[in-house]
């Protein structure tokens, strides 16, 4: 160390503090894992349901044919499912514009008793496809030829 | 490297080279925005409201990228102590700020037809916001060791510090669960369709290019402060 340079000792000493500081960093995006964040998914509600009442958000996909609306004409009934698990959720209010069969959603409110999710605010989530309008109202097919002649044309 | 690093060959490179950035970035970014909101067709389920893309995301890297910035030119001064890799980091600092403060808004903006909400404290939209503080924080500082003298390894130091926020943001909506979508981009891949995508890496581009122009106008300017100072200083000390 004492035949370094003062700039080549600065320059160690720098790599070490970046190295110490992205530890850190990582160290505490770790701890954060859990806590951080924004809601649970079903299977974490089905595993370790919250105590009923508590203040929670669940977050999955509204599963295809499963919106109804109840016999009181304003109260909505849905099933949120991640692929591993499903939980009813009821919600009486304003939907978002968003919120259709097969998009995500993101439910704040509580557990009900007997396992119904208690919505006061739905959150419509946007998923990372960015598509334009007239591409939707393409048979599957048709859409699969279009990709493929955009990424081959990429 | 070294040779740039001549604040006379860099003012003379930045002499020619700070309007071109800025007038062909003007040039592709305006484009861009005309085509987002005029040629490009509704999203399919978000309709016009995908139109703010071509403003939010690339503001979005670029306030990343001026925080990066910050960080290679502070570790830069701070194994060289060479002056311009200080005036650098200043310089990247406000449109960098600037930058930030865009994508904020407009992400908020842009919540409320389609999350139902302004604004959420997901792990995305509260790390942002950090990054904002954190460009307030390191402006003061950084203007007060110039004005009140001391250390320009104090600002260099918390711009290497607060690097480690640049990670967290990006990794966000991996680790945690968030209302913000996952990267839409990623290495080679993209969940945007052309008809976006093309307009959007437009307009990456251009802002790219903006923020390169102000960031030499701004060291230009930072040079020239501190020249005249040195000159009022000259001529005080000629007078006594």
């Amino acid at each position: 160390m004492s035949t370094l340079k003062p700039k080549h000792q600065r320059l160690v000493l720098v790599v070490i503090a970046l190295i110490a500081l992205v530890a850190a960093g990582l160290l505490a995006a770790w701890a954060l894992r859990s806590q951080a964040s924004y809601f649970y998914v079903p299977e974490e509600i089905v595993a370790e349901p919250p105590d009923p009442g508590r203040a929670v958000r669940l977050g999955g996909m509204v599963e295809e044919g499963s919106i109804r609306t109840l016999s009181d004409g304003v109260t909505v009934a849905f099933v949120v499912g991640d692929g591993e698990a499903r939980v009813p959720v009821r919600f009486a209010g304003i939907l978002p514009d968003l919120f259709v069969e097969g998009s995500g959603v993101v439910a704040e409110g509580r557990l009900g008793p007997d396992g119904t999710f208690l919505a006061d605010n739905l959150l419509a989530k946007h998923d990372e496809n960015y598509v334009p309008r007239e591409l939707q109202e393409m048979s599957e097919h048709q859409k699969r030829e279009v990709v493929a002649e955009t990424e081959g044309g990429a | 490297m070294h040779g740039f690093a001549n604040p006379k060959r860099f003012l003379s490179l930045a002499r020619w080279l700070t309007p071109l950035l800025l007038v062909s970035g003007l040039v592709l970014a305006g484009a861009a925005l005309a085509w987002g909101l005029f040629v490009v067709p509704p999203d399919q389920l978000m309709g016009e409201t995908v139109r703010i893309l071509f403003l939010h995301v690339p503001t979005a890297w670029l306030g990343m990228g001026g925080w990066t910035a910050i960080a290679i030119a502070s570790a830069a001064y701070l194994v060289w102590r060479h002056p311009l890799a200080d005036l650098a980091a200043r310089a990247a600092a406000v449109p960098g700020m600037v930058f930030t403060a865009v994508c904020l808004a407009t992400g908020s903006i842009w919540g409320r037809p389609t999350w139902g909400t302004w604004w959420v404290w997901d792990g995305r939209l509260t790390s942002m916001l950090v990054l904002l503080f954190l460009y307030f924080g390191y402006i003061a500082l950084a203007q007060a060791v110039a004005r009140e003298g001391g250390s320009s390894r104090i600002p260099a130091i918390f711009g290497l510090v607060g690097a480690i926020n640049i990670p967290i943001i990006n990794r966000s909506v991996v680790w945690w669960n968030s209302l913000h979508q996952p990267p839409s981009i990623t290495a080679g891949k993209s969940a945007i369709d052309a008809e976006f995508l093309v307009p959007l890496l437009v307009a990456v581009l251009g802002f790219s290019l903006i923020f390169g122009g102000v960031l030499l106008a701004r060291m230009r300017a930072l040079l020239g402060d501190i020249q005249a100072e040195a000159r009022l200083r000259r001529k005080a000390n000629e007078a006594a």
